[in-house]
């Protein structure tokens, strides 16, 4: 994998920190008048999802990290991984639950998710930041409540709890913002 | 692409421009000339930490082509004006630095400095500050000396500490920096006092810091009372280095040889050295007023004045779309 020197740093791209792959989230260069030049990025782990902030001295190198973002379908999960295709290829890819985390109960079948790859391993899973998954279970709500004060859980196919307005009921399908875990709307017949 | 457009909005071109009148307008009042002097040099910086443009020109008079550095400031040719009698002169002009882009960065940039016969650090300090009340509508600034700063900031007395103690510092202030070991003593302070000190000195009013340590005079006087620091100082407002200035350095041979110190770090780093500026030697050995002097980025001033948060907003086009 290439090295980067310090100039060529910005948000999004991807360097190996303490040998696990990071993408730069900020870099801001810090020079004064007279003395060295430094390079202060933020930096996300991709393994651990850790935050942290590190100092290079300008024109360092650092190594590259062969980190790759794939679109892939979800296909199905044999209990120990979760299997995903390429539409156009048809090549299947297997991630684990290490991988998939917290993302596990935003997969719906043929959906299309982000998988990023480091040398080929599936990384991390990132589902669409909408998804559709039907209620299986909440409170009968009161009919003609639609100004959605408050809310009630419901329990969606996934395992997923959602806060939805009184009005919905279990059996049907609703929209859900994957970013932050809330619902957005009924969805469309 | 619309890459051709400016990053700039038309208000900032006014506000350049009126900036650019108060300063004149400044000068005048108080008796200071303007001058211009080249932006192209056959010397240039020696600093191992600043770089030049370089070009090369292939008609000078004696047939053989020549290297032309372009200005990284004008003090050395406004210091041959001074050695030649010029008495207090400004100049506006571009400077350029061979480096990276960044929020306070551009690698060509428009500068103000400007020269006080008679006068010595403080005294200039003073008149900064009375500039900057003029053009920002600042209050009158706080001055601080390095070591108090650095003291009341960090628990670290700057001047006598060790590259020990000041690992340690770095530690708890969670600075995580690659190979720290690869860093000089001067380079750490230089660390610490930006990311630690400068972000929350003179958010108020500015802030002006003198006394530096001697390790870090470039062009100024080493301290008559204290040799561990010199007669440099820089000024800070709401996060931006605004200025830099001295109690000129007039001793020729003590500036050739800084300039040759400098010359044998770079070759101990593994750069180029610099063409040393003889002329600029001769005129210092010809006699140097006693005077101070001081370059203030302008971009910056004029980022401070109108609220720009990137220096993208006040150039028409940066680096990138140049």
């Amino acid at each position: 994998m290439a090295n980067y020197s310090t100039n060529e740093f910005k948000a999004g791209l991807k360097i190996m920190l303490d040998g696990e792959p990071c993408n730069i989230l900020e870099n801001e260069y810090v020079k004064p008048g007279k003395g060295q030049a430094f390079n202060r990025v933020k930096i996300r782990k991709l393994i651990s999802g850790k935050v942290l902030e590190k100092t290079f001295r300008s024109g360092e190198s650092v190594e590259g990290a062969d980190v790759l973002d794939t679109e892939l379908a979800y296909l199905y999960t044999d209990g120990e991984f979760y299997h995903f295709m390429n539409n156009e290829t048809f090549e299947q890819i297997a991630a684990d639950e290490k991988a998939v985390g917290d993302s596990i109960k935003w997969l719906v079948e043929n959906d299309v998710c982000v998988i990023t790859l480091w040398n080929g391993t599936p990384i991390t899973v990132t589902p669409p930041n909408f998804v559709e998954l039907e209620i299986t279970e909440t409170d009968p709500g009161l009919k003609g409540d639609t100004a959605g004060t408050g809310g009630k859980p419901a329990t969606l196919t996934t395992g997923a709890v959602v806060r939805v307005p009184l009005f919905v009921q279990t059996g049907e399908v609703i929209k859900v913002d994957t970013r932050s875990g809330e619902y957005a709307s009924r969805a469309q017949k | 692409m619309n890459d051709w457009q400016p990053t700039s909005s038309h208000d900032s071109r006014i506000a350049r421009a009126n900036l650019l009148r108060s300063i004149r307008d400044f000068f005048y009042t108080r008796d200071v000339l303007e001058v211009e002097t080249p932006l192209l040099s056959s010397g240039t910086v020696t600093d191992e930490h600043l770089d030049g443009f370089h070009t090369r020109f292939n008609y000078s008079q004696d047939g053989k082509p020549v290297d032309l550095y372009l200005q990284t400031s004008p003090e050395f040719a406004m210091k041959r004006l001074l050695c030649d009698q010029s008495g207090a002169i400004y100049q506006i002009c571009k400077a350029f630095r061979h480096e990276g882009e960044g929020r306070w960065h551009n690698p060509e940039f428009t500068m103000l400095e400007w020269y006080r016969p008679g006068f010595d650090h403080h005294a200039l300090m003073q008149e900064v500050d009375a500039l900057l009340i003029e053009t920002l509508g600042t209050d009158t600034g706080e001055i601080v000396s390095y070591q108090d700063v650095f003291k009341s900031r960090l628990g670290i007395d700057p001047l006598t500490t060790t590259d020990e103690m000041l690992l340690a510092k770095m530690a708890d202030c969670n600075i995580d920096i690659s190979s720290p070991e690869k860093l000089d003593k001067d380079s750490k302070l230089q660390l610490l006092f930006a990311m630690e000190i400068e972000p929350v000195i003179g958010q108020e009013r500015p802030c002006f810091v003198f006394g530096f340590p001697a390790s870090q005079a470039s062009l100024a006087r080493i301290n008559t009372q204290d040799s561990r620091t010199a007669d440099r100082f820089e000024v800070y407002f709401k996060g931006a280095e605004l200025a830099n200035g001295f109690h000129e350095l007039s001793d020729a041979s003590e500036q050739k040889q800084r300039f040759e110190q400098d010359n044998e770090k770079r070759r101990n780093n593994g750069q180029t050295e610099k063409p040393i500026d003889t002329r600029l030697l001769s005129a210092l050995k010809s006699g140097l007023p006693q005077c101070a002097g001081v370059a203030l980025g302008i971009d910056r001033l004029l980022m401070l004045k109108i609220g720009a948060s990137h220096i993208q907003e006040v150039l028409n086009f940066p680096v990138s779309r140049a």
